[in-house]
């Protein structure tokens, strides 16, 4: 029993993982063989790179701006639909439907709400006599608007999750503190229902972060990381190097980087918080 | 002064009644236990007096004051759940300081860092914890207060959610079966801590129970609900002594009360199987009957004059401080009785299958109508007894 799933891990997982670390430290390009042992060069290419930096930076101000807005967003959706009671099923689907489409087809509806002359949105603009900014074309506002897409696409997912964290508070809880003289919405929020979701918020918080972390899709359909780089992100450059210019190697190691940050991020949940929001 | 003042509450969940009209006074500094089985409406009953849910219809005062309107946190009560409902992430002396802190502190004043900074806060702070202090030193909690729930047994947690009940010095004060999840050794122990818990808060308490012993152990007056209505309010001598109502006659008492059908004939005089008991109706109205009979006051027959019984033994079962005999009318479809007698009588009582002679002395028969209530009814003098 135990051999033939130890075998099927070796070869799916772990074998490919650490080819791909192994190929971290090469000069690996497609069709060129063998590689050459290049140490730490890539790792030293990357941070002499200032493409690469950027697309490090663009990565961190998305995660930056999508985790606490589709966080506090999907909190502040599920209070609203908890408390709402009618119509809470409608809402639940409304909202969780962006998670179970697909990127690539929503993704051209977006790039025609959002074109800067036939779009509605920036038709909406001009009757209200404000600017029209050009969404995706414009470097000043191409991460915003892509960060925004990022909302909507996991606001759903995250107000469902506290949804059911909701749920899981036990309703003498709140009867208790409305006894105890928590008077407003606020008060009974802070001394029951923010410490309550705890673990629920970290779960969130955490899988919104590697979500937004792996944000690929929208960027590689809408802006291919344009213009001038302005939302080149840490996934697409992995994929322009190792597919479009076929430096596996080169990918490779940006992949490791990758993996290494979410590797952070999963560290950090497990020691750090989890002990602040389970109250053994 | 009125401390609870409960009037003509009703409640409909759905299709089914939870509250039918429910009226019941507590006055300041008493202890009322509301009595009744699961599903009988009296945690309802509970919940609108501390405004968590709100009546159909129907007032509730505090304190002389109408509170029907009010939210719960301006009706100035408190109360102690079943569950408890201790805060999981705040310290036993945390749980305890909210109820002083919610009325004491502002918001800013409440925020973690900003309450150390502002002086007025840190007084208010260190007020507070004086309170809990003093409140938690009586209960035992002393050495606890920096324990967070899931760190406490069961009896401490309870103690802990009693001292957040009284840590304000509430007009009135809400037990919901504060017990129900301690285990048997620990609920006598802690029934005796809440008498006098309340003897020294001296809040007009309601207490809501399933348990009979402990409604009759704790309370100055025992209230029994049964299907959304309160049958009796009375002191617990009485409720076990002079019940009004079958039901509660039936609720009361372990083993339960025994019952004999009898009928009335048109003088007045009450015959169990044709034969006459002793007993006459104050008013002659003919009819269908109960009897009721504690097991205690059922004996062996000695005397003619007792009317007696005529049963089957069925068994002996010992209770180390008593006996319990199981047996029989010897009627049509006779009804079971319940004996109990002092353990020495084990040599007396016959064993399974014996003829036995029962006795109910007329002065302690109950005697109700086909609808439950409870009708007088008057012992014949021996001499009187028609053949």
């Amino acid at each position: 029993m135990v051999l033939p799933a130890g075998l099927a891990y070796l070869l799916m997982l772990l074998l490919p993982t650490l080819a791909a670390v192994a190929l971290a430290f090469t000069d690996y390009e497609l069709g060129l063989w063998p590689p050459a042992w290049v140490g730490l060069g890539n790792f030293e290419e990357m941070a002499a790179d200032r493409g690469f930096r950027s697309s490090v930076r663009n990565t961190l101000i998305y995660v930056g701006i999508v985790t606490p807005a589709a966080v506090a967003g999907g909190l502040a959706l599920a209070l609203l639909v908890e408390a709402g009671g009618r119509g809470r099923t409608l809402f639940r689907a409304v909202f969780f439907l962006p998670v179970v489409s697909l990127t690539v087809a929503m993704a051209s509806a977006w790039q025609y709400l959002l074109h800067p002359t036939i779009g509605p949105l920036n038709a909406a603009l001009r009757g209200l006599g404000l600017g029209t900014p050009f969404w995706l074309t414009s470097s000043d506002w191409v991460l915003l608007t892509l960060a925004a897409i990022g909302v909507w696409e996991s606001i759903g997912f995250n107000m469902v999750l506290f949804m059911a964290g909701l749920t899981a508070i036990p309703r003498e809880l709140h009867a208790a503190a409305e006894v105890d003289g928590a008077r407003s919405a606020w008060d009974r929020f802070r001394l029951v229902t923010w410490p309550l979701l705890g673990p629920t918020t970290l779960f969130v918080v955490t899988i919104s972060m590697i979500r937004s972390l792996r944000v690929f899709d929208t960027v590689a359909v809408l802006t291919q990381g344009g213009p001038n780089k302005a939302s080149e992100v840490l996934l697409y450059t992995m994929y322009t190097e190792g597919f479009t210019f076929l430096r596996l190697g080169y990918s490779a190691a940006v992949t490791l980087v990758f993996l290494l940050v979410v590797l952070a991020v999963m560290w950090i949940q497990m020691r750090v918080l989890d002990r602040r929001v389970h109250y053994g | 002064m009125t401390g609870i003042a409960v009037t003509d509450l009703r409640k409909r969940f759905g299709a089914t009644d939870a509250l039918r009209g429910v009226s019941l006074d507590v006055a300041a500094g008493e202890f009322v236990a509301l009595l009744g089985p699961s599903g009988c409406g009296k945690t309802t009953l509970m919940r609108i007096v501390a405004g968590i849910e709100s009546a159909d219809h129907g007032s509730v005062a505090i304190d002389g004051r109408d509170v029907t309107r009010l939210r719960p946190a301006s009706r100035d009560v408190a109360m102690v759940f079943q569950s408890y409902a201790l805060y999981p992430h705040l310290t036993a002396g945390q749980n305890i300081a909210v109820p002083l802190a919610m009325r004491h502190l502002s918001a800013w004043q409440r925020l973690p860092v900003l309450s150390r900074l502002l002086p007025r806060a840190r007084a208010a702070t260190r007020r507070i914890e004086d309170e809990v202090a003093r409140t938690a030193e009586p209960l035992g909690l002393a050495a606890l207060l920096d324990r967070r729930p899931g760190q406490l047994s069961g009896g401490q947690r309870q103690r802990v959610a009693l001292a957040r009940a009284v840590v304000r010095h509430p007009k009135a004060f809400l037990m919901d079966e504060p017990l129900s999840n301690l285990d048997s050794a620990l609920r006598v122990q802690t029934r005796r801590e809440i008498v006098e818990i309340h003897r020294r808060v001296g809040a007009a308490t309601l207490y809501v129970t399933h348990d009979q012993t402990e409604a009759l152990t704790m309370a100055d007056r025992v209230a029994v609900m049964m299907a959304g209505e309160i049958l009796q309010v009375a002191s617990p001598e009485r409720i076990y002594a002079d019940p009004v109502d079958l039901r509660v006659a039936a609720f009361i008492g372990s083993p339960r009360i025994n019952t004999l059908p009898a009928e009335a004939d048109g003088h007045g005089l009450v015959r169990v199987a044709g034969r006459v008991v002793g007993l006459r109706l104050d008013d002659a109205v003919a009819g269908p009957l109960t009897l009721a009979v504690r097991p205690e006051d059922l004996a062996l027959a000695e005397r003619a004059g007792d009317a007696p019984l005529d049963t089957v033994a069925e068994h002996l079962e010992f209770l180390g401080d008593g006996l319990l005999l199981h047996a029989r009318h010897a009627a049509p479809d006779g009804s079971p009785l319940i004996l109990r007698a002092a353990p020495c009588a084990r040599g007396v009582l016959p064993g399974p299958g014996a003829r036995l002679r029962l006795c109910m002395p007329a002065g302690r028969v109950l005697v109700f109508r086909p609808d439950g209530k409870r009708v007088a009814a008057r012992p014949l003098a021996a001499a009187h007894v028609p053949a």
